[in-house]
């Protein structure tokens, strides 16, 4: 009667009562990662499938990762049977069509695809489109989630970059394209209306970032929100007017454009996003931040906006790794 | 009773787990802020190091924990190529001893504390 059933791939497992599901998984000899067993280390983090976990299972886990059942198998006694993933499940991919494309700046298009079915994602979060062939590369959705069909991306062309190449020179509206299963972890939930959002973003950066503040502001959000966008000159931002409208339209809405060479034009900051906006605000704590754009940035800002004060909790990332050697 | 260990062991005279909780943000804090040691942070994935922190602090502070001498070792191998030594493990001792001033830890108990973590010092090291 107490046993649960915990189903792992296609192995299934008998957890006892009083018993953990990583004593159980270790018992049944199954191969998981685990170091301290009471929670702190977090190497036995495991996902949910199919039930949601016991709350007391999700200690200490970020928002967003207890929004998609992940939980620490070290902690969790089983309230019911439970399918659990120890990595990402395989991807399913629906049918898209290029609905429209136009160019937002001299390297980056704005490509909308109509998906077959509506997909269930989240502001920020990023899928995978794939070619025929079935060349890959991931971008991030850049509208908010009114849209579950119709999704857009900010698709930036890299020297020698396969992809990207191809959709700037080769996919027109009418093809097909494959969009998976939205994934990621940097993405806007609508609690805490009040908190203050800090985003910094770098080129194509911006894509998730305005899906996210769209979201926050159809969904109401009162807390300040502060834009930082950047590029090395004026040529690679975009959606400038676009911003400033909606800082006029949204009175707690703030844009700050910024480039980091060369002079830059009024209504324009001189400087590294991250260190524009940092040099700007520079007590964090309590704030939301949001990082996407290039690793470098990523990192340094996670890194500053942490030392300013934000709680890990509250920094959500996305670093734009790019697969070919000789880009910036 | 005449045992000389008192009723409550030390993790639970700091203030268990939830001490254990303020005390990893001032201290992460602390020892990324510090210029002699922070390069050593530089490629890590910061949730995963404020687990992993966590667990250390966790262990320094008389708590259950399930490390070895080995995890230790391992864990610091990369570290020990790229130079580490006693003077970065004395700067990360100045830090934890500072962050449970801070939390006004009584003087013994911080005594306590850095002895448990002075005992990893080969082991991290590599030695």
């Amino acid at each position: 009667m107490a046993l649960k059933k915990i189903i792992l791939d296609e192995h299934e497992t008998a957890c006892q009562e009083g018993e953990t599901v990583l004593e159980a998984l270790l018992r049944d000899n199954v191969d998981i990662p685990f170091s301290c067993k009471q929670g702190a280390c977090q190497s036995c983090m495991v996902r949910s499938l199919d039930v949601s976990p016991p709350a007391h299972a999700q200690k200490g886990l970020k928002d967003v990762l207890c929004k998609q059942n992940h939980f620490l198998a070290c902690l969790c006694y089983p309230e019911q049977d439970m399918s659990i993933t120890l990595g990402h499940q395989p991807e399913y991919f629906t049918e898209g069509t290029v609905v429209a494309k136009e160019l937002l700046n001299p390297e980056t298009v704005l490509l909308t695809i109509q998906c077959k079915d509506a997909l269930d994602y989240y502001a920020g979060q990023f899928v995978n489109l794939k070619r025929a062939d079935g060349l890959i590369r991931s971008y991030s959705i850049s509208n908010s989630r009114r849209h579950a069909e119709k999704l857009s991306f900010h698709i930036r062309r890299l020297a020698g970059g396969k992809f990207s190449e191809w959709v700037h020179q080769e996919l027109n509206v009418g093809d097909t394209i494959s969009v998976s299963d939205p994934q990621g972890l940097c993405y806007y939930l609508p609690d805490k209306m009040e908190q203050s959002l800090l985003l910094i973003g770098t080129g194509s950066g911006l894509a998730p970032l305005a899906g996210i503040i769209h979201e926050a502001l159809e969904e109401g959000h009162s807390g300040p929100i502060h834009l930082y966008h950047g590029s090395r000159d004026v040529d690679g931002l975009y959606w400038i007017d676009e911003m400033r409208e909606l800082a006029e339209k949204y009175e707690n809405f703030h844009y700050t454009p910024c480039v980091s060479r060369g002079d830059a034009p009024e209504g324009v900051a001189h400087g590294r996003a991250n260190d524009v906006a940092m040099g700007n605000i520079p007590d964090l704590k309590g704030w939301r931040v949001y990082l996407c754009g290039h690793p470098d940035m990523v990192n340094q800002a996670k890194r500053m906006a942490y030392l300013n004060g934000a709680s890990l909790q509250n920094i959500y990332s996305d670093a734009f790794h790019v697969a070919s050697p000789t880009l910036d | 009773m005449s045992e000389a260990t008192p009723n409550q062991s030390l993790f639970e005279q700091i203030g268990g787990e939830a001490a254990v909780n303020t005390a990893v943000d001032i201290f992460y804090r602390k020892v990324l802020a510090d210029h002699r040691i922070n390069r050593f942070f530089d490629n890590v994935d910061m949730e995963q190091q404020a687990a992993k922190q966590k667990a250390f602090l966790t262990m320094a502070f008389g708590g259950p924990n399930s490390y070895t001498g080995a995890d230790m070792r391992n864990a610091h191998a990369r570290l020990v190529k790229m130079g580490l030594d006693d003077s970065h493990f004395d700067a990360v001792m100045e830090h934890l001893g500072g962050t449970l001033k801070e939390l006004n830890v009584p003087d013994n108990l911080i005594e306590q504390v850095a002895s448990i973590a002075e005992s990893t010092r080969n082991d991290v090291l590599g030695r």
